[in-house]
């Protein structure tokens, strides 16, 4: 690492700061849908690569890999975040989220139930992404309107026009809650 | 299935159902099912089933090609031309083979037939290909490519490549040798400089039509070139072995595909397996095997190991189809009852290095009109290869058209939808017509330019018109187990339209089971082969099989109850997975029971698709079309901010027909695609090319603009249902015309507001600000 990633502050992610990695493989440590796992890999190695090489968790999807259409989202911590546009090695003491942890067949996340329902899929690339970010959604502002949902998926690039079902699926959603507390 | 299967007289249903039906009597194989009542009288044909693959969708679980990893797979990389048009003087790829990690490497280019050094034709032309270990050594080994380029002079737009004096991109001798996008080829044309054509139609007499026309409008319209952007890149994973060929592709047609591959590499279609389990979208750019199909194939042939070849966002974006730019120079003459008198098109187009680039027959079959006249020409550019896109050709035609009419109507002092009661003789549109008006409140429309402040609103519609296409080399197998296990196998791919969902209702429905009791296996060529997934003919041209099929499993099936209960098979009916016997209700079996009674652990029936009943307007090779069209009106208002030049499109009414709508929620999802994708053609996209380099300058999706979720339209879809007794489902396709009508809808929605034509696309801010207060404030 030269002197410039001290002036952009990624050393406070990567400890010990001074340690220069690479380029060869290296191990880390990421904490995945709540299990730690050992992975060997470049240090330029994309969070996105990472996940879907090396842990076999093809679901986070790479579409334009530069940070433009969200299909790569994960949770870091409980933000939303486009894989593609991180490093691996930047987020070895974060909590990582994937589609896969979020719910399977047996147990569906209510978003993934939602949209189901309302048919907010169609080739469904863009759709772990979108599905990522509208569960964040949901766990920060369950009262949704068409803008909170449109504010929420702005970043994420669908071809297949799914955006009018995907906001219908979310505001379902928010009426269920509303009606729930009643 | 053959036309020589014996005919029985059926009573089908036609007519709207809203307005009412009546029956006809259609002669139909005998080996087919009775009629299907209308959706009214159906279980699960009409309703809105879960998509099949949903819950793999949504979990993440669904296997694109590109999540496809074998043991020892090996990744490609390509190098591709950095000039717009040039010689190879040397080619050397020594270094770059011997680069550790790297197992193969092959070259793209062939020397000409002369002799001569190959020649470049377009920045982003794939020249040679690597396999690897890993994608990095590959690309580093491309880096290594020893490559000496004699530059060429090129033109990369339509006024330099028309010019007299522009350098040439195919020679007249090559002629047999430039790629096609789709379309038939037309031979026999006239080449001159880098100019095709004409294609010519001509019908009645063009001069006659304009001397008895009271009215005659003229205007010259430009479109641009769209890219498909895909979500999934195009993607393949090959795997050469001794005796046979796998194949992993995210493709539109799998059995396309096969066929291709046999051809390509001499190989027996026995020998060749192609899957696509979920694909991410084609658009058109994944109809064909393709030059990245055969890269890969090449190289795990080679490299005796099985290869991944994954294009990037930028190559995809520069080099993996497009939608061709046109220029259409439009002439409409009517009498002043509205009555067309003559039309007259002449329109170039480039599709870059292909040939292909017609708008299409739009202007010449969507209204009644006594003499007609279109000159098409294809003009060839050093730009990278179109491929088709969503309503090919009548998606720019459908621009010029709609527009001209809606110029034609002011100057007849007609509105258009009533102009179009005049002109247009399909009593579907017209119903199509009054339902969107009234939705849309057309009657409140006000005169074009009339609201007073900063934002203008306005009103437009215009319509589609689509070929009803169906693919005769289409089959499907409906197999029951003795447990009582129900599959669909056919090699149909669900490109992201939903044909899964519809096979699994259609047989459903048939059987008397609950959709989730069916399983469907497509997306793979060892099943029957099935349609392609473009064209708008997939549900027409698989679902009539899928019933045909699953109804002779239900007659050997019934057949079997009946000779264990020692009964007429007649008296048998199945209903809610019960199988009971008419006379005695009390002598009832569940579906399961019923299957233990095969002889055999798995029945099986393979159906292909029979002709429509009522016979096809043409017919050639694995081909036809149907005898009706696929239309479709479209209503957009819009609120034009004269200060800005931005345009909102606030509400979009869709008014289609598809024959029988068997999943209404499917067919909802599909039609606000293709008017996002049409919104988005209409305001934001457009390739750009350096003029003096020939590189694409927004190669990525944050320069290359298209529609995202922020400020979406209210869309307001209606479907009707418009039986026409014409096959076993009468369930025909809506990608194409939902996409084709929209751009046009919204320029005549723009006029209506500002009272200004635009005549390019795509209505960029800066072109409706030049519209507003340029020099030339007429047209832009």
């Amino acid at each position: 690492m030269s002197d410039k990633t001290h002036e952009t502050g990624t050393d406070q992610i990567i400890k010990p700061s001074a340690e220069i990695f690479g380029p060869g493989t290296i191990s880390m440590v990421l904490n995945v849908n709540g299990i730690l796992q050992s992975i060997e890999m470049e240090p330029r190695t994309t969070l996105a690569e990472a996940l879907r090489t090396s842990l076999k968790l093809t679901g986070t999807k790479v579409a334009c890999n530069h940070g433009a259409c969200s299909a790569c989202t994960v949770w870091l911590d409980d933000l939303p975040v486009a894989a593609c546009g991180i490093l691996a090695i930047e987020v070895v003491s974060r909590k990582i989220t994937t589609i896969e942890g979020l719910g399977d067949a047996d147990h569906l996340h209510p978003v993934q139930k939602s949209f189901i329902e309302h048919d907010a899929i169609q080739c469904g690339f863009c759709t772990p992404g979108m599905v990522m970010s509208c569960a964040a959604l949901l766990a920060r502002n369950p009262h949704l309107g068409v803008e909170e949902v449109e504010t929420a998926i702005s970043g994420h690039l669908c071809r297949c026009g799914t955006y009018p079902h995907v906001v219908q699926a979310m505001l379902s959603l928010s009426a269920e809650q509303e009606a729930d507390h009643g | 299935m053959d036309n020589n299967t014996p005919k029985r007289d059926e009573l089908l249903s036609v007519g709207m159902a809203h307005l009412g039906l009546k029956k006809v009597t259609r002669e139909i194989p005998d080996d087919e099912p009775p009629a299907l009542p209308p959706n009214a009288g159906l279980n699960f044909i009409g309703r809105s089933s879960p998509r099949w693959d949903a819950v793999d969708k949504v979990t993440g679980a669904a296997c694109y090609t590109v999540d496809v990893q074998l043991p020892g797979m090996l990744f490609a990389a390509v190098m591709r031309s950095p000039l717009p048009h040039a010689r190879i003087r040397s080619l050397d790829l020594v270094a770059a083979r011997n680069f550790p990690g790297v197992r193969a490497a092959v070259t793209l280019i062939e020397a000409l037939s002369d002799g001569s050094a190959p020649a470049v034709l377009y920045v982003g032309q794939p020249i040679a290909a690597i396999a690897a270990e890993t994608l990095d050594a590959a690309e580093a080994a491309i880096q290594l490519i020893g490559i000496e380029f004699d530059p060429l002079p090129f033109a990369v737009d339509l006024d330099s490549a028309m010019k007299p004096d522009a350098s040439v991109v195919y020679q007249k001798n090559e002629v047999a040798h430039i790629p096609f996008i789709g379309f038939p080829f037309v031979g026999e044309l006239p080449l001159e400089g880098n100019v095709r054509g004409p294609n010519k139609m001509v019908q009645g007499n063009i001069n006659d039509g304009f001397s008895s026309a009271d009215f005659i409008v003229e205007e010259t319209f430009s479109t641009q070139v769209q890219t498909h952007c895909c979500m999934e890149p195009h993607a393949i994973v090959a795997d050469w072995h001794e005796d046979r060929l796998d194949v992993w592709m995210s493709t539109q047609f799998t059995a396309g595909v096969r066929a291709q591959l046999a051809a390509t590499f001499r190989l027996p279609l026995s020998r060749v397996r192609v899957r696509a389990q979920a694909i991410g979208g084609g658009f058109g750019s994944k109809s064909q095997l393709g030059q990245y199909g055969k890269t890969a194939v090449m190289l795990s042939r080679m490299a005796k190991a099985p290869v991944r070849l994954v294009y990037r966002r930028d190559e995809e974006q520069m080099d993996s189809g497009n939608r061709p730019s046109s220029r259409q120079h439009l002439r409409i003459g009517a009498s002043r009852d509205g009555k067309l008198t003559a039309i007259s098109l002449h329109a170039w187009g480039s599709a870059g290095v292909a040939q292909g680039a017609g708008v299409g027959n739009i202007a010449m079959a969507l209204y009644v009109c006594p003499n007609l006249e279109s000159l098409q020409y294809d003009v060839f550019t050093n730009t990278s290869p179109s491929t088709a896109m969503r309503g090919p050709g009548n998606t720019q035609g459908a621009f010029a058209l709609e527009q001209s009419i809606d110029a034609l109507a002011e100057k007849l002092s007609f509105d258009p939808v009533a102009l179009r009661d005049v002109i247009d003789l399909s009593p579907v549109r017209r119903e199509e017509r009054r339902l969107g008006a009234l939705k849309m409140g057309w009657a409140q429309r006000k005169s074009p330019g009339f609201d007073s402040g900063p934002v203008k609103r306005g009103l437009g519609m215009a319509q589609s018109l689509w070929p009803t296409n169906i693919q005769l080399n289409a089959a499907c197998e409906v197999r029951l187990w003795r447990d009582g296990k129900v599959e669909v196998l056919s090699s149909v791919q669900d490109i992201g339209t939903g044909v899964g969902t519809l096979l699994k209702q259609v047989v459903a429905e048939e059987l008397g089971l609950r959709p989730e009791a069916i399983e469907i296996r497509i997306g793979d060529t060892e099943f029957p082969s099935g349609p392609p997934s473009y064209g708008s003919r997939t549900s027409a041209s698989i679902t009539p099989p899928a019933r045909s099929a699953a109804w002779q499993i239900k007659n050997a099936l019934l057949q079997s109850v009946a000779s264990h209960w020692r009964l007429d098979p007649q008296q048998l009916t199945i209903q809610d997975s019960w199988i009971q016997s008419a006379d005695n209700p009390s002598q009832r079996m569940s579906w399961q029971e019923a299957a233990s009674t095969l002889r055999t652990d798995r029945i099986s029936v393979v159906t292909g698709r029979s002709d429509d009943y009522a016979g096809f307007r043409s017919s050639h090779g694995d081909a036809a079309i149907a005898l009706n069209d696929l239309g479709g009106v479209q209503f957009v208002s819009v609120a034009v901010d004269t200060q800005t030049g931005v345009i909102h499109v606030e509400r979009v009414v869709a008014v289609h027909d598809c024959g029988r709508p068997i999943n209404p929620l499917q067919i909802e999802s599909q039609i606000h695609g293709g008017i996002l994708m049409g919104i988005s053609y209409a305001l934001l996209e457009e390739r750009i090319i350096d003029p003096h380099t020939g590189w694409m300058l927004n190669p990525n999706f944050i320069d290359y603009k298209f529609a995202g979720p922020s400020g979406l339209p209210q869309i307001d879809v209606m479907v009707l249902e418009n039986y026409q007794g014409f096959s076993a489902t009468d369930a025909y396709g809506v990608a194409e015309p939902a996409n084709i009508a929209t751009a046009a809808a919204i320029a005549n929605a723009v006029y209506n507001a500002i009272g200004i034509r635009i005549n390019t696309l795509p209505m960029t801010p800066a072109r409706i600000l030049q519209a507003l207060h340029g020099a030339d404030r007429r047209t832009c």
